[in-house]
């Protein structure tokens, strides 16, 4: 494929999906909506930013982490990062108590958590990454079991807690697409936002990880550092996405590999934006047809799930063959 | 000029390379030969700085190279590894320009371009430019990673195993490539060989190791004798001399 038809084709992938996004959103602001416009719409508004927010993040999310982890099956979520989350939610909690939380700002609480996410991250998926890169097998079981220690943990925890303590963490960790907090809206944004534009200043460099280890040493990239950075990168959208959404896990595989077929070899910088824009074609459109259309509340999640998880196995038996 | 000191390479308690000193210096084609698990590869990857050595030092023009910075070194010394695997999709033409990343960090410029096709036509591959490496038959991919490390343009260039799965016309035509690099412009090449009638052709120098050692260091003349062989390969190969070229009869005896 010459660069020029691949050019084109990225042009125009992504031109379709934004035209198609721009269609969809105005299905889903105004289908179905009954009464005062002017409440709905703010309403809907700020729920399209949540989803808005999460399609970009997690696909990139997921882009970001198959290239520095040299393959294209694992994910964040598959390793555990949304369960690490999730346990971090419920320690904060558990240790120091939703009280003692609510009088302490908002953002400083989030800064806090992305912070001891990103180091503990960075720390015990850094060090996995360096010693057992070699087998995809062995990372997929470990992150597999660490997904459930940390589920697991997160559990016991939430049923030793207090029942109204309980509730104050189901709030933070069980939302759905339906209702985040305005502020944690604005810091999730704010940290997606400042994730991606580090991402969009590296990923020149990011596109070689894809030589390998030692190939991309061999041109020159300090591995290491390259491989920190990215992992920082990871987990600040992997913790935004999760304090917007709760855990998902295999939305951003289903999103990166539609868009690996239809720009086979292209460089991360036409792969992202159109990953993005898929995501949340996708997202948007399930909302429209299973919310607006079949009425079914909350069930894109699930769906989306279900398909993902559907290509997930696919990916695994397409690689044992 | 390349200097090995007390390089020591361990993987558990084995030691696989263990050389107290050797210099390579600028210019000339230097040819690595030895059994498997001789030591090549690693000590080809220590000079590369793609691994670690357990204890000594690999110093480029009086610097230790873990001491340098990983891109500067790059833009010196280029190397070709024995195992291409790539997970992902990626087109020739793209994988030659990854060559061009220590001069232009990824954002290629008219000269990246220039250097890009060129060495895509050194190794013959034009016609093969836009196609994914996936789809190309494993003589085509060794070329195109010959053809990366070409667009380096560096000084040195260190390759491991080049020859490895193409045909005879390629395999020939490659270390004319090298040679042509040497004599024409001043290049360093350094070669892991496993066929001795191509080493013993093509380069100035010859090493031969065993079992992490330098056995036999110097001339093709002095270093590819029945002698020599016998005391690396366990067995005896005959050398025979046509219009003053050494010819190895590989057969054994």
């Amino acid at each position: 494929m010459t660069p020029e038809t691949r050019r084109n084709r990225s042009r125009l992938a992504g031109g379709g999906l934004a035209l198609l996004l721009i269609a969809m959103i105005a299905a889903f602001m105004t289908l179905g909506a009954t009464g005062n416009w002017s409440f709905i719409l703010p309403y809907r508004g700020e729920k399209l930013l949540t989803v808005l927010l999460v399609a970009w993040a997690v696909p990139l999310s997921t882009i970001l982490f198959h290239a520095i982890s040299d393959n294209r099956i694992l994910t964040p979520s598959i390793m555990g990062f949304d369960a690490l989350f999730v346990l971090i939610q419920t320690l904060l909690i558990f240790f120091i108590g939703s009280e003692r939380i609510n009088i302490l700002p908002v953002q400083g609480v989030f800064l806090g958590e992305v912070l001891v996410m990103t180091g503990f991250a960075m720390g015990l998926y850094g060090l996995l990454l360096r010693r057992v890169a070699g087998s995809l097998e062995l990372l997929l079981l470990v992150g597999i079991v660490l997904g459930v220690l940390f589920r697991s943990i997160s559990g016991l925890l939430q049923r030793m807690i207090d029942p109204g303590e309980f509730l104050v963490l189901q709030g933070r960790i069980f939302a759905s697409f339906g209702g985040a907090d305005p502020q944690v809206q604005a810091m999730a944004a704010a940290c997606i936002g400042l994730a991606s534009a580090w991402a969009f200043w590296r990923l020149p460099a990011i596109d070689v990880m894809i030589l390998g280890r030692s190939g991309a040493m061999s041109v020159g990239l300090s591995h290491r550092r390259l491989s920190l950075e990215v992992f920082a990168i990871v987990t600040m959208l992997v913790s935004a996405s999760t304090a917007l959404v709760g855990p998902i896990t295999f939305f951003g595989l289903l999103v990166a590999h539609a868009t690996y077929r239809m720009l086979p070899g292209a460089p991360l910088r036409q792969t992202i934006p159109v990953a993005g824009l898929a995501g949340a074609l996708l997202l948007v459109v399930g909302q429209v047809v299973l919310e607006r259309v079949l009425g079914f509340d909350g069930t894109v999640g699930m769906a989306v799930e279900f398909l993902g998880g559907l290509l997930f196995i696919l990916l695994l038996i397409e690689r044992a063959r | 000029m390349i200097e090995l000191k007390n390089l020591r390479q361990n993987y558990g308690s084995r030691t696989v390379v263990d050389v107290d000193a050797l210099t390579l210096p600028e210019g000339g084609l230097t040819s690595i030969i030895g059994p498997n698990g001789a030591g090549k590869s690693s000590l080809l990857g220590m000079i590369a700085g793609l691994q670690r050595p357990t204890r000594g030092q690999v110093i480029l023009d009086g610097q230790d190279i873990l001491r340098m910075p990983r891109n500067r070194f790059a833009r010196r010394l280029a190397v070709l590894r024995q195992d291409n695997s790539i997970n992902a999709r990626l087109t020739v033409r793209d994988l030659v320009g990854f060559g061009r990343y220590p001069h232009s960090r990824g954002r290629l410029n008219a000269c990246d371009v220039r250097h890009i096709a060129h060495a895509i036509k050194l190794v013959a591959l034009e016609e093969y430019q836009h196609s994914f490496l996936d789809e190309m038959s494993g003589g085509q991919r060794q070329r195109a990673f010959i053809a990366m490390v070409l667009a380096q343009n560096t000084e040195y260039a260190l390759f491991d195993e080049p020859l490895n799965s193409l045909d005879i016309k390629h395999a020939v035509g490659i270390m004319q490539l090298l040679r042509r690099a040497v004599d024409q412009h001043g290049k360093t090449a350094i070669v892991v060989l496993h066929d001795l009638n191509f080493a013993a052709r093509h380069s100035d120098r010859i090493i031969a190791m065993r079992d992490g050692k330098i056995i036999a260091d110097g001339k093709p003349e002095n270093v590819i004798t029945t002698d020599v062989l016998s005391k690396i390969y366990d067995m005896k190969l005959n050398v025979l001399k046509q219009q003053n070229k050494q010819i190895v009869d590989v057969f054994g005896k």
